[in-house]
């Protein structure tokens, strides 16, 4: 037990060891809160759910702690709907004997500084025949009221895309064009249009302002019916979304940024013991029997060593697809064979010939036993700072894998996401919090354990450390 | 071609080894001829239960690989090796434990000798788990039996800790019981106290007399300087590029040496004296032959001072009982 | 009367580890003459190695303490700067043969390239000449001198231990420094070297400090002997004295640990091992296992000088 202690005692020593650890400590807890509070089989459907899933959510919006550092507030998601009691929202469907009227009411506050990225109306009607006809207006703080659209609704689930209405955005242009007597040079968004202040400012995309205040949107209908329901669901997307903002597929990116963190920290951890394990397994079967043996295990190695493993990987990440446990299972064994084993049986090749060995050899001990009794737990002190290194090599392998659009394409990792930042390009959208966030936990945990396993070097391997 | 004793041997000895062999082959060049490297080259001895016998000879004589070869550690290439009336010259792995059982090895550098992981416990338990002790209780007896033996005590003191915490006497202290803890016959000693300090190594000479004496065994002293093998064995086995050049009882040996190669070590051995200083050595010129490729003949003849022209170097001399007890392979006698 | 030619005087060395201040060399005083050779006694770690590298500067990094007074020809070394110890004194002066120097010739170059190194870099001298130098220094070690163009991996161990003797003759020193130097060669090889040492010795008359752990050699060539112990020299005293009757307990006792081959004698150990150089014992270092330790040893004894420079560090030599 002292042993251990005077361990950590001298581990601690190295300030690298400890930030080291402590980053490794954080991530491990990020991943243990990941797997108990979203299962992987909730994380891959929510991440495979694609747009209808995620339809509440913004577009590509900035993470929402983005707003403690800048002095324009972007606008947050606001979801208005009838389906649950909530401030802002009236409903009535009034049934007289042969149709009925239907009257809902949503009103919210916009203070925001930046306009919306989206607005969409969401519907979901209750009727036998008859569909309701429908009435969309918008009010703006300062009273106007504007005719957006009048629509037919369909049984069922339905929705109006607000502001991918070609026509109205046209016609808001005109209105809004005349009543400041000043043609608007370019095609604004509609939700620019019915945000804005209208006045000189809203000429450029540059300098128009929100109009801040309350907002209404009516939906006035009329049913030939009497047994009608109609719920409807307003969303003003915002342009920020949680803690990690959003992809272009509105998905939540903190669900693969969470479930990275387990996935990256198992995948380099399980390849790297298992390739070292293996390899040192083979290494001194090789060293240890020498003969025919060897020769088989050297020449395999070998012949391993030459090929070239991306290649490799491409071309049958190419034929076929895998998911990504089966991705760490070829990768392990395609490197097993590696140089390492080349290494290892260097190594045991001298500790073969220590006299405790051949000690051990005089008392009569088994070949197996000479191996994982003698042989390996010399080496294992040498060798666990290697391992510890290695990990950040096997968590950029597979970030890199992925990004090469070989990895799993469904599983949420963090090089799935810098792919689809890539593909999307984010950078030359000015997306950067896309590729930042994901860039920093892969550097995050590769420094974490390339710290520590240098600490450990230091500590195991004492001939590099100064007196 | 035997050289043994058989006038002191009382009934069988414990181990005859008979004309023993072990060549190493060289890995051959590309096309080359292949070439062996005769680190053993017909050896013969005998070892009485309870004697304690010294092989002594330069490094690169082949001792090492003769004590090796006698414990089974390497192959023999050729001739007989019998422990208590068995030959076990060509055994195999398995049918070796028995024998493994019977014999124990002491090597040079303690620390290299036991491994640096394991506790002084688990160093002592290792040859009883091997050697199918399965009551722990039982193996914890001979731990403690085996320490005080060796006179590690209080054996509390030493038994949880590692090498590195030992000194280096302790450390062979070590060795020592690990390669008597299952109570063999018969131990291989191989340079046990070269790598000590002066201090300590008539320390563990002692303790090797002592288990000799007191347990009753047969120990093969293995070593390059002939000054402490008179404190210890009674029978001295003289080893020149593979092969034995002359044996005999220890005061025999070193009040009556007879071939040119004893003469010449014991000459060149200095005791602590003042007047040394002034002496110029005797020292045949030359150094030991290249056991790839050892010369015709005698093969210390080219470094001879008593050299016959067309007889040393040309056949090889037998071995030849000068004296009740004393062999030497040389033709001054022959 | 012959001049003195060194003279140590309470040289301390110290330096820092993780685990604390090894006392490597503690106060070490002794002295030699010109043409003598003081033979260095010692059991592994008690600091033999260090006071040579103290005396001829080449100390690890992080010594701490490094005091005392090195007069060599009437002259403190430790008052030379680093240059002018390097110019003046280090090889021309006094060369130093470390511990298993032959393992240190690169095997793969030719043994004259590697010899003259020393008259090429400090004397500035031509390659040919400094070949000649180097072949007539091989001879004077008993080696043709066609060896200069062999490669050391084609030489025995004994060749190389004399190869590099020779070497370290190139530069005429008045004083050599031999660290172990027959600690890994066979008796009569070891022998070869003992007498070609001797010769050196006798035609020369160079200074020697050889350092051994081994009674028996020191024998071969010492002048004088001082015993150390724990960083400390114990006991320092001419030849004829020491080997005959040694004076300090641990002196006496290594003596008798001593197997020889042409006297009977009971042979005899020190029990116990020898204190730490990180935490020395406060009084005499060898108290705790002295056998006729008394009260005074639990302070530390004084060099009580018996005879001219020749002194013992232990209290029963103390005249009441």
């Amino acid at each position: 037990m002292s042993k251990v202690n005077r361990f950590f005692s001298q581990l601690l020593l190295y300030k690298s060891a400890l930030a080291g650890l402590i980053i490794i400590l954080f991530l491990v807890g990020i991943s243990i809160y990941t797997v108990i509070t979203i299962p992987y089989e909730d994380a891959i459907l929510l991440w495979r759910a694609g747009e209808q899933y995620w339809l509440d959510n913004p577009r590509n919006a900035l993470p929402s702690w983005i707003n403690l550092f800048s002095q324009r507030k972007l606008p947050e998601t606001i979801i208005l709907t009838t389906e649950r009691l909530q401030v802002g929202v009236s409903k009535a469907i009034v049934p007289t004997e042969r149709f009925s009227v239907i009257k809902i009411k949503f009103s919210f506050n916009y203070a925001y500084d930046d306009f919306p990225s989206e607005i969409n109306l969401f519907f979901k009607a209750k009727f036998n025949t008859s569909s309701p006809h429908l009435t969309i207006s918008w009010v703006k703080p300062n009273g106007e009221k504007i005719t957006l659209r009048t629509l037919l609704v369909s049984k069922g689930e339905d929705s109006y895309y607000i502001s991918n209405d070609k026509v109205l955005a046209d016609d808001l242009k005109k209105y809004i064009s005349n009543k400041i007597n000043n043609a608007i040079p370019y095609d604004p968004p509609i939700t620019l249009m019915l945000f804005a202040q209208e006045d000189t400012t809203i000429l450029s995309p540059d300098t128009s302002r929100v109009m801040k205040g309350d907002y209404e949107l009516w939906i006035d209908g009329i049913v030939f019916e009497t047994d009608v329901d109609l719920d409807a669901k307003l969303v003003v997307y915002g342009k920020i979304y949680g803690l990690a903002g959003t992809d272009h597929l509105r998905r939540d990116l903190r669900i693969a940024l969470l479930w990275g963190t387990p996935i990256a920290l198992s995948f380099g951890v399980t390849a790297s013991v298992t390739i070292a394990l293996i390899q040192m397994f083979i290494g001194a079967v090789s060293a240890w029997f020498g003969g025919k043996a060897d020769t088989v295990l050297q020449r395999v190695t070998e012949v391993f060593m030459i090929l070239p493993f991306l290649p490799l990987l491409i071309m049958i990440s190419t034929l076929y697809k895998f998911n990504i446990w089966v991705l760490l299972v070829v990768v392990i064994m395609l490197t097993v064979f590696g140089s390492g084993v080349k290494n290892y049986r260097a190594m045991f090749l001298q500790i073969k010939e220590f006299p405790y060995v051949e000690a051990a050899r005089a008392y009569g001990a088994s070949n197996i036993r000479i191996i994982s009794l003698y042989l390996v737990p010399k080496v294992l002190p040498t060798i666990i700072p290697s391992i510890v290194i290695s990990v950040a090599d096997f968590v950029f392998l597979e970030a890199a894998l992925a990004i090469l659009g070989l990895g799993d394409p469904l599983a949420p990792t963090w090089g799935k996401v810098i792919d689809d930042a890539y593909t999307y390009g984010a950078l030359y959208k000015g997306l950067y919090y896309w590729v930042l966030q994901p860039s920093i936990m892969l550097a995050l945990t590769s420094l974490s354990f390339a710290m520590l396993g240098f600490a450990l070097d230091k500590i195991f391997n004492p001939r590099l450390k100064e007196m | 071609m035997l050289a043994l004793h058989e006038e002191v041997v009382m009934g069988a000895p414990l181990l005859l080894v008979e004309n023993l062999r072990k060549y190493f082959e060289i890995k051959r060049v590309f096309l080359g001829k292949k070439t062996y490297l005769r680190a053993v080259d017909g050896v013969s001895l005998s070892l009485v239960r309870g004697e304690a016998i010294s092989i002594v000879g330069e490094s690169g004589c082949g001792k090492t690989t003769l004590g090796k070869t006698i414990l089974r550690l390497y192959k023999p290439t050729d001739g007989r090796i019998i422990f208590d009336g068995r030959d076990i010259t060509h055994l195999g792995w398995k049918d070796l434990k028995w024998y493994r059982r019977e014999t124990g090895l002491v090597q040079q550098d303690p620390f290299g000798a036991l491994p640096p992981f394991m506790t002084v416990k688990r160093i002592l338990e290792e040859p009883l788990v091997i050697n199918g002790v399965k009551n722990r209780r039982e193996r914890e007896e001979k731990i403690y039996k085996a320490l005080e033996r060796v006179k590690l005590t209080p054996v509390e003191d030493f038994i949880n800790k590692y090498p590195h915490m030992l000194s280096g006497g302790q450390q062979q202290r070590v060795v020592i019981a690990r390669a008597t803890i299952l109570e063999p016959k018969m131990i291989v000693a191989d340079e046990p106290i070269s790598m000590l300090d002066a201090s300590v190594r008539i320390e563990i000479l002692k303790l090797l007399q002592e288990l000799q004496q007191k347990y009753n065994q047969s120990i093969i002293y293995i070593t390059h300087d002939l000054s402490t093998t008179k404190y210890f064995s009674e029978r001295i086995y003289i080893m020149y590029a593979a092969q034995i050049v002359e044996s005999a009882s220890t005061s025999d040996l070193l009040q009556n040496p007879m071939h040119p190669y004893t003469r010449a070590l014991l000459n060149v051995i200095p005791d602590p004296d003042p007047g040394n200083r002034f002496i110029i050595r005797n020292v045949p010129a030359g150094e030991p032959p290249n056991l790839m490729n050892p010369p015709p003949g005698c093969r210390f003849h080219p470094r001879c001072p008593n050299f016959i022209k067309g007889v040393c170097d040309t056949r090889e001399p037998s071995i030849i009982e000068v004296a009740k007890g004393h062999y030497v392979k040389c033709w001054l006698y022959g | 009367m012959r001049k003195e030619h060194l003279s140590v005087k309470h040289l301390i060395m110290y330096y820092r580890t993780m685990r604390g201040e090894v006392r490597a060399v503690d106060d070490v005083s002794f002295s030699l003459l010109k043409g003598e050779t003081v033979a260095l006694i010692g059991e592994s770690g008690c600091g033999k190695s260090s006071l040579a590298k103290a005396i001829i500067r080449l100390m690890p990094r992080n010594v701490s303490i490094y005091k005392g007074i090195i007069l060599f020809n009437g002259i403190n070394l430790m008052d030379l700067d680093e240059e002018e110890f390097r110019r003046k004194i280090r090889w021309s002066k006094i060369t130093y043969v470390p511990q298993a120097a032959l393992n240190s010739l690169n095997p793969v170059i030719k043994v004259g390239e590697q010899m003259i190194e020393p008259l090429t870099i400090i004397y500035k001298m031509g390659k040919r000449e400094a070949l000649e130098k180097a072949a007539e220094a091989l001879r004077r070690v008993g080696i043709d001198e066609s060896f200069i163009d062999r490669y050391p991996f084609e030489l025995s161990g004994g060749m190389k231990q004399r190869i590099i003797i020779a070497t370290a003759l190139l530069t005429n020193p008045e004083l050599i420094i031999l660290d172990e130097p027959t600690s890994s060669l066979d008796t009569l090889t070891q022998a070869n070297i003992m007498n070609i040492l001797k010769s050196i010795k006798r035609e020369t008359g160079l200074s020697m400090i050889f350092i051994t752990h081994d009674i028996s050699l020191s024998s071969e060539l010492a002048d004088k002997v001082a015993v150390m112990y724990a960083g400390q020299i114990v006991e320092f005293d001419t030849a004829e004295r020491f080997y005959s009757n040694p004076k300090h307990p641990y002196s006496q006792k290594l003596m008798d640990s001593v197997p020889t081959l042409r006297t009977n004698k009971k042979l005899d150990f020190i029990p116990g091992s020898p204190p730490s150089l990180l935490n020395p014992p406060k009084g005499c270092r060898f108290a705790e296992r002295c056998q006729f330790a008394f009260n005074n040893c639990a302070e530390d004894p004084p060099a009580i000088y018996l005879d001219g420079d020749f002194y013992v560090k232990c209290w029963l030599y103390m005249r009441k």
